[in-house]
This record gives C-alpha cells, sequence and structure tokens, in this order.
C-alpha cells in the first residue's frame, strides 16, 4: 500500500454554463449550468430520477457532449481535446462495477495502464498496490473472473481500476446502487478511507440522501433540468434546507440525519478489557470484575476483534479459545453515528465493537454516548460559509441568484477562490 | 465397398482433404465477412432486422440453383465453388454474430468508453470477445450446412467429395456406381464430424473462463 500523504492529487473542475440540449425535447436536460468544484473534495450530485444529474457527470468526462458551455479541469478548458484521451485521465465507476467479465480482475484494472503504454512490471505492481488498497489479497483476487467475485467484491475492483492511472477526479454513477445495505456501508466507508489516502476528486451521483450526507464534502440538489437548487455543506443543507423541495428530499427525520453527519472517530470511545486466545479465562474474568465491565472482547495476533465473550461465559471456561464470532456487532471508525446505531438494533446489543485502519481494534462505542452527540450536534452552529459557486443561468430561480450572490460577495470578502463569470446573470 | 475403398483409398483421401480444405477456408472467409457485416449493422435497429431478413431469405436459395447460376459469370472450377461455399456459411454467422453483438450490456460498453476506450477499441477487445461464444456457435451451424453445399459443388468442377456423387449418381445402376455415391456421402459425414469436433476446441481454447457458461 502506498504512503498516506495529506497533499491533494485531486483536481479542480468547473463546468461554465453547461447546457445539454437533445433534439427534439423542449426542454434542456441540463439547462445552463455553473458549478464549480474545489479540488480533493467529494462532491454528491442528488435529485429525483431523470433530473439531469447523471447527464452532468457524464459531461465532465465528455462521455456525453454538452451543446453549448465549457468544462475547465484543473484549469485547462478540455471540451474540444479528444474525447479517449481525456477519459483515460479520469477514473469512471459505474454501478457494479461495470468490470468486463471475459477479463481477470487483474486485466481489468490495467486496461488504462495499458493503454497509456507502462511497462508490465509497472502495471503488476500497480494491480497489486490497488488491490491492496481495495482491501482484497492480490494473491487471491488477481487471477479470479468478475463472477466469482461478491458484488461488493466487483465494485473494490470498479474503484480499483478507476484509480489504476491515479487519475485526479474520480467519477461515480450510483457506484454503490446494487448492493446489500450492510456492504453498502462498508463500501462507504472503504472509500472515505481511501479518499483519506489518495485526495482525489470525486463526483458522485446518487438517489440516497444519508449517503450524500456520509460521503460528501458538498452535496448539489438538483430539480428537473438539472436547476441547481441547493450547493452547500451536508450540515447546512440539513440546518437549512434552501426550500420545499430540499426540505422533502431530505425527508421528515432530519433531526435524525445529524447522526450521519458524525463519524464514530469523532466521539469517545469507551475502553474495553481485552484478551488474547490462550489467556486463562479466571485472568481475564478478574481483569473484568476489577473493571466493571460486562464483557471483555477477544483479539487475535493482529489485534482484530474476533469475539467477545461475557463474565459469565468465562466462567466457563478454562482457556481462551480462537472462535471467530460472526455477528459481534462491529463497526469502522469511518462509520457514521446512524451505521453505529444500525449495527447495534439490528444485533440488539447496548455497544458496538470499533475498529480503525486494518480492522485493529480501537474501543467500544455505547448508545449513550451517541445520545450525546445527538445533542451536541443540533447544538452546534455551522457558520463557515466558504461554499463553491453553482447556479443555472437562463430560467434562474430566484433563490439560485441570491445564492449565488451570497457565495459571490463571501468568495470575494474572503479572498479566495475566483468568483465564477456566469455571463448574463451578471 | 471395401473394394472399391481399397482401390481409391489415395483419390478419396485426396479428395476429401481438398474437401475439408475448401470449407475450412471459406469458413474462415465467412466468419471475417459476417463479423464485419454484423459491427457495421448491429447499432442500428432497422440495418440489423434487414441483415437479418436478408439471412433468413438467403438460406432459402437452393445451393444447388446457386451454383447453376454463378457458373454463367465465372466458369467452372474452384471461383464459383467458393463464393457459393462463403456465401452460404457468412448466413447463419451474421445471425449469430448481430445477436451476441447486440446483447452486450450497454453498461459494460459504457464503462469502456468511461475509462477512455475509443469506439474501435472497445469493439476489438471487449465486444467481439463477449459476442464470441455466439458467433462461434455460429460457425458450428455454418460448418455442419456448408460441408453438404460443398459436395454440390462439384457440379461446377470444384475440389472435394462431391466428384464421387455426381459421379456414381450419373450412372447409377452401373458397376459400383452405388459405392462411389456412398463413399462420397460418408465421407463428407466424417469430415462434418471431424470439423466440429475441431470448432469444440476451438471454442475450449478460445473463451475465457470468465464467460464460459
Amino acid at each position: 500500500m502506498s504512503e498516506s500523504s495529506d497533499a491533494i492529487t485531486g483536481a479542480s473542475i468547473l463546468l461554465d454554463q453547461v447546457t445539454k440540449q437533445y433534439p427534439g425535447q423542449a426542454k434542456p436536460a441540463v439547462g445552463g449550468l455553473t458549478l464549480e468544484i474545489p479540488a480533493g473534495s467529494i462532491v454528491m450530485f442528488v435529485g429525483p430520477s431523470g433530473c439531469g444529474k447523471t447527464t452532468t457527470l457524464k459531461m465532465i468526462n465528455r462521455l456525453i457532449e454538452p451543446s453549448s458551455g465549457k468544462i475547465v479541469i484543473n484549469g485547462e478548458d478540455v471540451t474540444k481535446m479528444d474525447g479517449d484521451t481525456l477519459r483515460r485521465r479520469i477514473g469512471y465507476v459505474i454501478q457494479a462495477g461495470g468490470l468486463f467479465p471475459h477479463m481477470t480482475v487483474a486485466a481489468n484494472i490495467a486496461i488504462v495502464p495499458k493503454m497509456l503504454g507502462w511497462n508490465k512490471e509497472k502495471i503488476s505492481a500497480r494491480v497489486d498496490e490497488l488491490l491492496e488498497l481495495v482491501s482484497l489479497d492480490p494473491a487471491i483476487y488477481r487471477d479470479r473472473y468478475p463472477k466469482e467475485l461478491s458484488g461488493g467484491q466487483q465494485q473494490r475492483v470498479g474503484v480499483a481500476r478507476a484509480l489504476a492511472a491515479d487519475p485526479p477526479v474520480l467519477l461515480m454513477d450510483e457506484p454503490f446502487g446494487a448492493v446489500d445495505p450492510i456492504t453498502r456501508q462498508r463500501l462507504q466507508d472503504e472509500l472515505l478511507n481511501i479518499q483519506a489516502e489518495v485526495q482525489k476528486t470525486i463526483v458522485m451521483v446518487t438517489h440516497d440522501f444519508d449517503e450524500a450526507v456520509k460521503l460528501g464534502n458538498w452535496i448539489a440538489v438538483f430539480d428537473e433540468g438539472a436547476q441547481l437548487v441547493q450547493y452547500d455543506s451536508p450540515e447546512r443543507i440539513l440546518a437549512n434546507p434552501a426550500n420545499e423541495f430540499v426540505e422533502n428530499f431530505i425527508g421528515s427525520g432530519a433531526g435524525l440525519k445529524q447522526l450521519t453527519l458524525t463519524r464514530v472517530n469523532e466521539v469517545d470511545l469507551v475502553d474495553a478489557i481485552t484478551a488474547l486466545p490462550g489467556e486463562l479465562a479466571s485472568d481475564v474474568l478478574s481483569r473484568l470484575q476489577g473493571s466493571g465491565q460486562q464483557q471483555a472482547v477477544v483479539l487475535d495476533s493482529r489485534r482484530r476483534p474476533v469475539r467477545r465473550l461475557s463474565r459469565r461465559q468465562l466462567s466457563r471456561l478454562q482457556i481462551i479459545d480462537d472462535t471467530v464470532d460472526d455477528s459481534m456487532p462491529l463497526v469502522s471508525d469511518q462509520s457514521t453515528l446512524n451505521d453505529a446505531l444500525d449495527t447495534m438494533l439490528v444485533s440488539s446489543s447496548e455497544t458496538a465493537v470499533v475498529t480503525g485502519r486494518r480492522d485493529v481494534f480501537r474501543g467500544l462505542i455505547n448508545v449513550q454516548t451517541i445520545m450525546e452527540a445527538i445533542s451536541q450536534a443540533n447544538s452546534a452552529a455551522t457558520a463557515d460559509s466558504d461554499a463553491p459557486v453553482g447556479l443555472n443561468s437562463g430560467a434562474i430561480p430566484a433563490l439560485a441568484v441570491e445564492n449565488a450572490i451570497a457565495a459571490d460577495s463571501s468568495g470575494e470578502a474572503n479572498g479566495q477562490a475566483e468568483p465564477q463569470s456566469t455571463g448574463e446573470s451578471r | 465397398m471395401f473394394e472399391f475403398v481399397g482401390e481409391r483409398f489415395r483419390q478419396i483421401l485426396f479428395a476429401s482433404w481438398q474437401h475439408f480444405s475448401l470449407v475450412a477456408q471459406c469458413l474462415i472467409l465467412a466468419t471475417i465477412i459476417a463479423v464485419v457485416l454484423a459491427t457495421l449493422v448491429y447499432k442500428n435497429k432497422s440495418l440489423s432486422s434487414l441483415a437479418n431478413g436478408v439471412s433468413a431469405i438467403g438460406l432459402t436459395v437452393p445451393s444447388f440453383a446457386a451454383i447453376g447460376l454463378l457458373i454463367a459469370p465465372f466458369g467452372f472450377g474452384v471461383t464459383p465453388a467458393v463464393i457459393v461455399v462463403t456465401f452460404f456459411a457468412a448466413l447463419p454467422i451474421v445471425r449469430n454474430a448481430i445477436v451476441g453483438l447486440a446483447g452486450i450490456s450497454p453498461s459494460i460498453v459504457e464503462s469502456a468508453r468511461g475509462i477512455g476506450m475509443s469506439r474501435f477499441r472497445t469493439l476489438v477487445t471487449i465486444e467481439l470477445p463477449m459476442a464470441w461464444p455466439v458467433i462461434l456457435s455460429g460457425i458450428r451451424v455454418s460448418a455442419q450446412m456448408v460441408m453438404g453445399v460443398a459436395a454440390v459443388a462439384a457440379y461446377a468442377l470444384g475440389p472435394g467429395l462431391g466428384g464421387f456423387i455426381f459421379s456414381g449418381l450419373s450412372r447409377l445402376g452401373g458397376a459400383k456406381a452405388f459405392d462411389s455415391v456412398l463413399v462420397g456421402v460418408i465421407g463428407v459425414v466424417i469430415l462434418a464430424f471431424i470439423l466440429d469436433l475441431i470448432l469444440i476446441g476451438i471454442g475450449r481454447l478460445t473463451t475465457p473462463r470468465g464467460i464460459r457458461v
């Protein structure tokens, strides 16, 4: 696995008055959209189906050619350059990974590096590195075919393939739509871990607002014709929905959505009594009684939790064995409190075991911690205002203009990113 | 019968080889033509159904008549034989190639384009390999069919086992005429069987494990 670094390798993206008009249709699919996507951030496109969010995404890598407008990536106008060359520099992930069934996992990942003319050693080293990055053991999975993988594993390979040539931008079109909720939660956590390492600019389309809140640094809420209704941080969209449309989209449980905003690693974890296989059960029991806790966590040799033992179970045991309990409530420290609460409810347990990088044990999280976090989050003010610019020209809803002006003036006031010219609207 | 085979063993072997070689070469040619044709039309619904229609009608043309018609412009010999065999061989392959290419999920093609493969590269490295098992089953159908068509080609003095059949039929009732027809027919059946085995083997070798059924 590559060394983690804090350097942003992503590129900024600017859509400048981009329009997509299909012949024979009265209304444009995307109407005069201007959108700024800051480098190294995750921007989520949400909106009802058919609102043009996927069309917008596909115009960034020009799978769909814009009818008018400009697309600028890292200051370079890419609207006129060769589409295939452009797409080799942009990672692209679709639902279920879009893997090629007649190629092995390694061959799938190697496609873009091959097209870019890398040599064999470099490619095979890169394939192994990427498989490690997405938590698949290269020795096991390198030579498998997509149909020999589970849905979640296919999705991971899809992400690895998109990252193969280290592109600054990653476009994801409902990538986690086709997997079960538990796998989805895990893939989301992993994506956040990967993003912490690679710092790409990620643009993702989703119809799941919870997913948008969990993953996004910024959320763009679209209405029909890719009309941008609100473009802001998850905190502020939840606290301050721009209008009824956004409110309806968020759904009624906005207060509870705050749970999605806080991650397990942001709250205080409870220490636990740990035990290793081979220890005497009576030793562990006396430590447990000393601490006043109910359960001890058994770790394996790499400090990964394998099961929990209650006092009663310990008193029956002689020596602690290395049985693995798959039903133990387990969350990653990248999970949201929402995920953690969910996991606890499913396993009817008051606490869940928290793991960090490479599944190493971090501590326990309990229901009280989560409740405290909710009340804190509700009272916390979200005052900062450095939202990137986004609006539509033409039939501009008054709201978008207000937002744009607000964003513009604050941008100037802070001496930050250039406010983007929007032509006739200024 | 055995006497007949014994007397003309070398001649039969040679004719069999020629027959086989004619079919194999025409099959390769037909595959190339059919795949090129299919890639030109499969994106377009009306062109695809036109190609399928032509292929269906083409199969109703009696091969004997077709070869007769071709003698006028091309004369006797190998040329009309190759044209007729290739024509008939291409028909089932075109159909299967169109079905195979059109059956590939659009999301696969989109993801190929999305990671920067050109239209041509997508066709050659993604679509054709994925459609290959379907195309190959078309080739197998073709191979069986044109083994018989190639026998008819002997009417235009083309190469192969058809010579035994025609010379036997023309002297039916004469000495060893029936043996001659029988040798031709059985030879064709054996060759068809061998070719099918070879094609199955090719299928095994060229179909990646990931798309084997």
